[in-house]
């Protein structure tokens, strides 16, 4: 919980890791490169008393989360969003165990959701079901550019893959999140494609999807398509610290996600531990769209409370006490939510 | 061609030459030069021979948008007149091993990817060419609609070319872009067109117009992101980077100084700070 001025505000973190990245755990020099990657990310992003050093960067441990996340952080809620990594990482990248035992021992305060991968096959499918009962799985995180033997990504709609959507139907896991990485197969084809969710979402739509990375960057091919379908939904991670380097950027983020998608299906994530909550809570309370900016209508409170906790908690279902709820907006379940800023005297 | 460009072209290229050849190789993703962006490591010209290192924001950037560029880059130098030995090669990258490989042998992409490449990247190229397209009318749209409060909404569909002011980098910008996806720059064409040249019925003018400026903040995103990445992981490299020029972020200013005085050098209207 978060408050300033008098407003309070219910915190859920939608995409956080535990992860290992230390020397022991990388399989090959891949595994470098990807810490590093993240590494350059955080280091860019941040503001410089929210950096970290390179060794702490690359494990945190569950005390250190629990921490960053609830002590400091205003968090209410947190779901774990893990990337394998598996030709990456020995012992993948997301640490599964640990982080089933963390949400066990924190049940009130965590949600773990696990992964698949629709290479895997029949096998792959049997391990799905085992994975539900055991950690009682309401959503999944999906890495479409995980590598996998030869193959280096893979597409929602390859017809594995609905076998996986279909079994999750069966299963109650009805909260998918993707995260577009550069997906490598096949080569002639733009990497962060989202064309695939469109597919997906129209054929699945008792599944709700939530684009990680609100599509960045294909930030357009998103919004177009998550205009469209109503069960797609957009996830900050990453998008979040724009606010510090880049407000206005990040205004425009915003203002074009409010426009297309509105303000029932954007989810809060400080993407843990690219990021620490805290200052991205502090600081998304005290942002506004700049005035100049005419052609987006300032961000209010109430919708800064669904997009930081709100949204998410009704997706999971997640109790939110009495007073600090909110209705759905009353907006179209598709198109445009502020057509008065559709037409072009808005630009003025 | 001038005399002085023909004895110049027969003799052993320059330093200069190199980079001039290099700067027409654009990153197709934030459609601007590699040379302004920063990811032009190194150049070593000695005796005909020439060697360069092209560096990227991350190692997982994109590999296809990757080879695209360094293949470019080779191509465009084994062009320059009078050139002998040409080495490119991708630093730092996940797949440097496997598109440094493919350079050196001139394996085209599909001989430098097997069986990861289906059938060639002109289709990624024309997708991001389009991109491009649409991000610099909303450019020149939005500025006009910004410099001019008279412009009545329903006429936005229909202006032209020759309604823009010729001299401001917008404008400019838009024909380049027309031109590389086949458009031709008659006055009297419409400037809120897709890239086959079809214009919007009225009633679809504010979508189109607002479609085109999440595409031109999208890339614009980008680039800024991608120069910043690059900055952090090579300490030193913003001294070989250019602004992005005002023709992706442009000022009213900025515009009118163009459209008048096309000498006022113009600033960079983003006040944003970046780290």
């Amino acid at each position: 919980m978060y408050t300033k001025d008098g407003e309070s505000y219910f915190i859920v973190d939608a995409h956080v890791a535990l992860w290992d990245a230390r020397v022991e755990n990388q399989r090959n020099i891949h595994g470098k490169q990807f810490i590093d990657c993240f590494y350059d990310y955080h280091s860019n992003l941040s503001p410089d008393a929210e950096k970290w050093g390179y060794e702490e960067y690359l494990y945190q441990g569950g005390e250190r989360l629990v921490k960053d996340l609830f002590e400091d952080g205003y968090v209410d809620h947190a779901i774990f969003q893990p990337a394998h990594l598996g030709e990456f990482y020995r012992n993948g990248f997301g640490q599964t165990e640990e982080a089933f035992a963390l949400t066990q021992a924190n049940r009130h305060r965590l949600t773990y959701n696990h992964h698949f991968d629709p290479r895997n096959g029949e096998a792959g499918l049997d391990q799905l079901r085992a994975d539900a009962e055991r950690f009682g799985l309401q959503g999944v995180k999906l890495y479409t550019a995980e590598w996998h033997g030869q193959s280096r990504g893979w597409r929602l709609d390859d017809p594995w893959a609905y076998r996986y959507f279909e079994l999750c139907r069966e299963l109650g896991i009805t909260n998918i999140h993707i995260h577009k990485g550069p997906t490598i197969r096949p080569l002639d084809r733009d990497a962060f494609d989202v064309a695939d969710v469109d597919h997906v979402a129209t054929d699945f739509t008792d599944l709700d999807f939530v684009i990680e990375h609100v599509g960045l960057p294909r930030l357009e091919d998103f919004c177009w398509i998550a205009t469209q379908e109503p069960n797609v939904h957009g996830g900050l991670a990453v998008a979040m610290p724009f606010m510090h380097t880049r407000p206005r950027y990040f205004a425009q983020i915003i203002g074009e996600l409010v426009y297309w998608i509105g303000e029932d299906r954007i989810q809060f994530s400080s993407d843990y531990a690219l990021w620490t909550p805290r200052w991205l809570v502090e600081q998304f309370v005290d942002f506004q769209i700049p005035d100049d900016m005419t052609e987006y209508a300032p961000l209010t409170t109430a919708q800064k409370k669904k997009i930081l906790g709100l949204n998410a908690a009704k997706m999971y279902g997640i109790e939110v006490p009495e007073h600090l709820r909110l209705p759905d907006a009353d907006e179209t379940a598709t198109g445009p939510r502020q057509p008065e800023r559709a037409d072009l005297v808005g630009a003025r | 061609m001038s005399t002085a460009a023909v004895g110049r072209a027969a003799a052993v290229p320059t330093l200069l030459d190199v980079r001039r050849v290099l700067a027409t190789v654009a990153d197709p993703e934030l459609d601007e030069p590699i040379t302004d962006l920063g990811f032009v490591r190194s150049v070593d010209l000695a005796e005909g021979r020439v060697e360069v290192h092209l560096r990227l924001p991350t190692s997982f950037c994109s590999p296809n948008f990757a080879y695209l560029m360094a293949s470019d880059a080779k191509d465009a130098l084994a062009a320059l007149p009078g050139i002998g030995e040409v080495v490119v090669e991708l630093d730092d990258h996940h797949d440097s091993g496997l598109i440094n490989a493919g350079l050196a042998a001139d394996a085209d992409y599909r001989g430098t990817f097997g069986h990861e490449a289906e059938d060639s990247l002109d289709e990624l190229r024309a997708t991001f060419r389009r991109k491009a397209h649409t991000a610099a009318v909303e450019r020149c749209l939005t500025a006009l609609l910004r410099a001019d409060p008279d412009l009545p909404e329903a006429a936005v569909g229909a202006v032209t070319l020759g309604q823009l002011p010729p001299a401001a980098p917008t404008t400019r910008a838009l024909l380049r872009r027309r031109a590389e996806v086949g458009l031709g720059d008659h006055p009297d064409a419409v400037v809120l067109v897709d890239h086959a040249g079809t214009p919007y019925p009225p009633e679809q003018v504010p979508m189109a117009l607002r479609r085109a400026r999440s595409t031109r903040i999208s890339i614009d995103g980008n680039a800024h992101f991608c120069r910043g990445l690059l900055r952090t992981r090579y300490p030193g490299s913003e001294d070989d980077q250019a602004p992005r020029g005002d023709e992706a972020f442009f000022s009213v200013e900025a515009l009118l100084a163009g459209a008048s005085a096309p000498a006022t050098p113009a600033t960079p209207a983003t006040q944003e700070k970046d780290h």
